[in-house]
């Protein structure tokens, strides 16, 4: 950074997009070396929302450490908490009954829509349209009131257990959720109308910031980031976990690389989840939900374990060093925004400020899951 | 209103323009919050009297109760000057609109010619206040916002040269005159030109670039830049701005009623008077509002390409058009 | 030079159509709802801060026994026990419950692992305050009002 900023014959000026910024989504710092309004280097600065996860992860039991995962990527909670639970599980060997695993489904699948109209909201309000985000409210805020019912909370559900799930659910979920899906499947084309064939929002987005997949591989993307760069990449269907082999969805992949396909690769996972949540609705078999021989204090073998699964923003892993006793030995978060953030300093280079807002906006970033 | 002296008159027309600029600049926050409101599912203010109607009052104590602080390393002159610029043009303008069949201030033989002379020094009082403002995000919004002025003034004018063309004369109060009925609207292809419609339309959109009005309002983008050139300003300097763009979005839309619509003319001929030139102007403000919460930000290539490239090969084509078909007709 | 009409054309036709959809819902009823003056009710799981089970059969009232299984599981040290055993009794006697609500995080781990299932959610939402102090409850006393 400071060769180029110190060279005079360059004229160029530091532009901090500090902690504070309406666009950045959190505590987020990029120094932006600016020629004009073109960015020559980009460096994005990290660690204003660091919690230490990974050190209450030494020092809690494997219970106790239960309501962490939520508070990372925030967003998309119940996937964060799949990959914890599904981690210790392996672990523990523990088996899960099979309403309880559909359970566990319909509700991540639930919870990543939210968190992919919430995107669409915040995205284009970073882009100037200020209406669809409470277009997106309204439709986020009847998930919320369905998870509500169920869980108890809105944002950061604490609802799956080792072996199963909290509590159960009952009829009206499943009329809620199929009224759902139907009213969504209406929403969708509106939004598409609104937004996707927008002709300005089509300048904004198509042909800015290509990223191809050869930066993907090399920076580590997952999620919908490689996904609209034509690396057709899904934990879902490339390491199945928990009941996703019985059903029947596609993994929508774009080549073009640009923020144009990583917003319709989006706007089709939508469409996919509700695909998967009427199947999963269709097929919910009878049973409990928590398995029978849950032990009050878990204690893993020793050894290494990894689970990852499909956040809705990439594949979110953990890694769980075990000592046999009752709190873990080292408890590794793999956060998909780290990666996907290190793509944004060598994709910035040559763009305009806007177009770097709408980079950011593509890459879909939360914070706190970057910091950890 | 000949008989009074002329003194009582030039006071009259004074309180009135100032208190029209202030009720406009209330009242257009009214509006704006109560349709962004309903576009977005909600209802805008309501606490504040019935309707929230007296919110802009309140707006207004805010800013006017705000400490103004001026930053250490601004230059003194242009910060303070800037917001009163923008004012200063947006009211001097109203002074050639005319309001009713007698309710001009000024009947002057050039007035198109006066209200783009003056509306162009709008352009000098962003760069002044994004300049003055020693702020790198008030100087790049700056720059892009005189940029996009000077880019959609001429596509503005060209279209009003064409309008001149047909009605053949530059006085305001003439040419709604010639606007007796509704089919004698200047909007209609039938009364000059065949392509009038794409005209007002091309004015329209001109009229809204040239106020930074979304989806137009690089100047000011919310989100990527702060606030953009008025980052600095807080209080009664960020209220003046305000004023001032409240204030020239009404003269803009004001200008397109009476050059396409019949100002104060209705349409059926029976009673023309202020209230109708009112209730268009409010209708094309409305229109205004309406597409800024609907569009997002174009970008600065995209704006500059649909002016050169878009709207000045269809405002020569449609003013070489004119000619010919005045000529041939 | 056909594309560029084309191009025209279809850029001004998607922005008709986004105005449409936006006049659609400016002229529909809006959906949200004015508070205070209308308020929600809470579902029944919705996870407010804790609070003792009330208990008529039960001589104290709600049904703890003071093992500290919830003080031991909570993950944020919200929960402090205070017990006695009274002189010729058997059992223990919870005698004050002070739950620090800065630092919950609803996990459940309290309410789940009590054997005599004595705790439950609250449906509290509307808590603003002061101080610090204003959210430390005592749950205790909390359970005495409600037998009033």
């Amino acid at each position: 950074m400071s060769k180029l900023a110190a060279d005079p014959a360059y004229e160029t000026f530091v532009l901090n997009m500090g902690p504070q910024h309406p666009a950045t989504h959190g505590a987020l710092r990029v120094k932006l070396l600016m020629d004009g309004e073109y960015i020559v280097e980009a460096e994005p600065v990290l660690g204003y929302i660091h919690r230490m996860h990974e050190k209450m992860g030494e020092n809690r039991t494997y219970h106790q450490f239960l309501p962490n995962p939520s508070r990372l990527d925030y967003l998309s909670a119940m996937a964060c908490t799949h990959g914890h639970v599904a981690a210790v599980e392996r672990a523990a060997g523990l088996t899960v009954p099979e309403r309880a695993e559909y359970l566990r489904v319909i509700t991540v699948e639930l919870n990543r829509i939210s968190s992919h109209l919430l995107w669409l909201g915040a995205f284009v309000l970073d882009l100037g349209g200020f209406t669809p985000l409470l277009y997106v409210m309204d439709d986020r805020e009847q998930i919320l009131d369905l998870l509500e019912r169920v869980t108890g909370s809105r944002l950061t559900y604490c609802y799956f257990r080792f072996g199963g799930l909290y509590n159960d659910v009952d009829d009206d979920f499943v009329d809620g959720a199929r009224a759902f899906v139907k009213r969504m499947r209406d929403k969708l084309p509106m939004y598409h109308n609104l937004i996707s064939k927008n002709v300005i929002l089509r300048q904004r987005l198509a042909k800015i910031a290509p990223i191809s997949a050869e930066m993907c591989r090399k920076y580590g993307a997952t999620g919908p980031v490689a996904r609209g760069s034509g690396i057709p990449y899904d934990v879902r269907k490339h390491e199945p976990y928990s009941v996703y082999p019985e059903f029947d969805f596609d993994i929508p992949v774009y080549e073009d690389g640009d923020c144009m396909a990583r917003y319709l690769v989006r706007m089709d996972e939508i469409e996919q989840s509700l695909r998967i949540i009427e199947q999963g609705l269709d097929k919910l078999p009878d049973g409990p939900v928590m398995a029978e021989k849950v032990p009050k204090i878990i204690k893993p073998p020793k050894g290494d374990y990894y689970c990852a699964v499909e956040a809705a923003r990439g594949s979110f892993g953990i890694r769980l060093v075990s000592d046999g006793t009752n709190s873990p030995y080292r408890l590794k978060l793999r956060s998909p925004c780290f990666s996907n953030v290190s793509l944004f300093g060598e994709a910035a280079r040559g763009l305009l400020l806007a177009d770097a807002v709408a980079l950011f906006g593509s890459l879909d970033l939360v914070i706190p899951d970057i910091d950890r | 209103m000949s008989e009074l002296p002329e003194i009582f008159r030039v006071w009259f027309f004074v309180a009135g323009i100032m208190a029209l600029v202030g009720l406009n600049a209330a009242f257009s926050v009214w509006l704006e919050r109560k349709v962004s409101g309903h576009i977005q599912r909600r209802i805008g203010p309501k606490e504040v009297g019935p309707y929230g109607i007296i919110q802009p009052i309140a707006d207004g104590i805010k800013l006017m109760t705000k400490q103004l602080v001026v930053p250490a390393k601004a230059d003194p002159l242009l910060y303070r000057l800037a917001p009163a610029l923008t004012m200063i043009t947006a009211v001097m303008v109203f002074v050639v609109i005319p309001f009713g069949p007698a309710l001009v201030a000024v009947d002057l033989n050039i007035g198109l010619l006066l209200i783009f002379a003056i509306s162009s020094v709008n352009v000098l009082a962003l760069l002044m206040g994004g300049w003055g403002s020693n702020n790198k995000y008030a100087v790049i919004s700056a720059t892009r916002a005189v940029s996009q002025n000077i880019a959609y003034e001429v596509p503005m004018l060209i279209t009003v040269v064409t309008m001149v063309m047909i009605s053949g004369s530059m006085n305001l109060n003439t040419i709604v005159g010639q606007q007796q009925n509704l089919l004698q609207w200047y909007i209609f292809p039938w009364n000059g030109s065949i392509l009038l419609p794409v005209s007002f339309l091309i004015f329209f959109v001109c009229a809204m670039a040239e106020t930074n009005r979304a989806p137009f309002d690089l100047g000011e983008a919310e989100s990527e830049l702060v606030a953009g050139f008025h980052t600095e300003y807080g209080g009664m300097g960020f209220g003046l701005f305000f004023l001032g763009e409240y204030g020239h979005v009404f003269v803009g839309c004001a200008l397109a009623s009476i050059l396409f619509l019949g100002g104060w003319q209705c349409p059926l001929g029976l009673l023309p008077g202020i209230h109708w030139m009112l209730l268009k102007t409010y209708l094309l403000v409305y229109v205004v509002m309406w597409i800024r919460w609907t569009y997002p930000r174009t970008t600065i290539y995209g704006l500059l390409n649909l002016s050169w490239k878009v709207m000045v090969p269809f405002s020569l084509a449609i003013l070489v058009l004119t000619a010919a078909m005045l000529k041939v007709f | 030079m056909n594309s560029y009409f084309k191009e025209i054309y279809d850029g001004g036709k998607s922005l008709v159509v986004g105005l449409g959809i936006t006049f659609r819902y400016m002229i529909q009823p809006v959906v949200t709802l004015q508070y205070p003056r209308q308020t929600v009710k809470m579902a029944p799981r919705y996870r407010g801060h804790i609070d003792l089970v009330f208990d008529a059969a039960a001589e104290s009232g709600n049904k703890c026994i003071a093992c500290g299984m919830c003080q031991r599981n909570c993950p944020s040290g919200c929960i402090t026990i205070k017990s006695e055993k009274p002189e010729g009794a058997k059992k223990k006697v919870l005698t004050g419950y002070r739950l620090d609500f800065t630092k919950c995080s609803l996990c459940g781990l309290c309410v789940e692992s009590c054997p005599t299932e004595a705790l439950e959610f609250s449906k509290e939402y509307n808590l603003a305050g002061f101080k610090a102090e204003d959210y430390v409850f005592d749950l205790l006393k909390r359970c005495e009002e409600r037998r009033r």
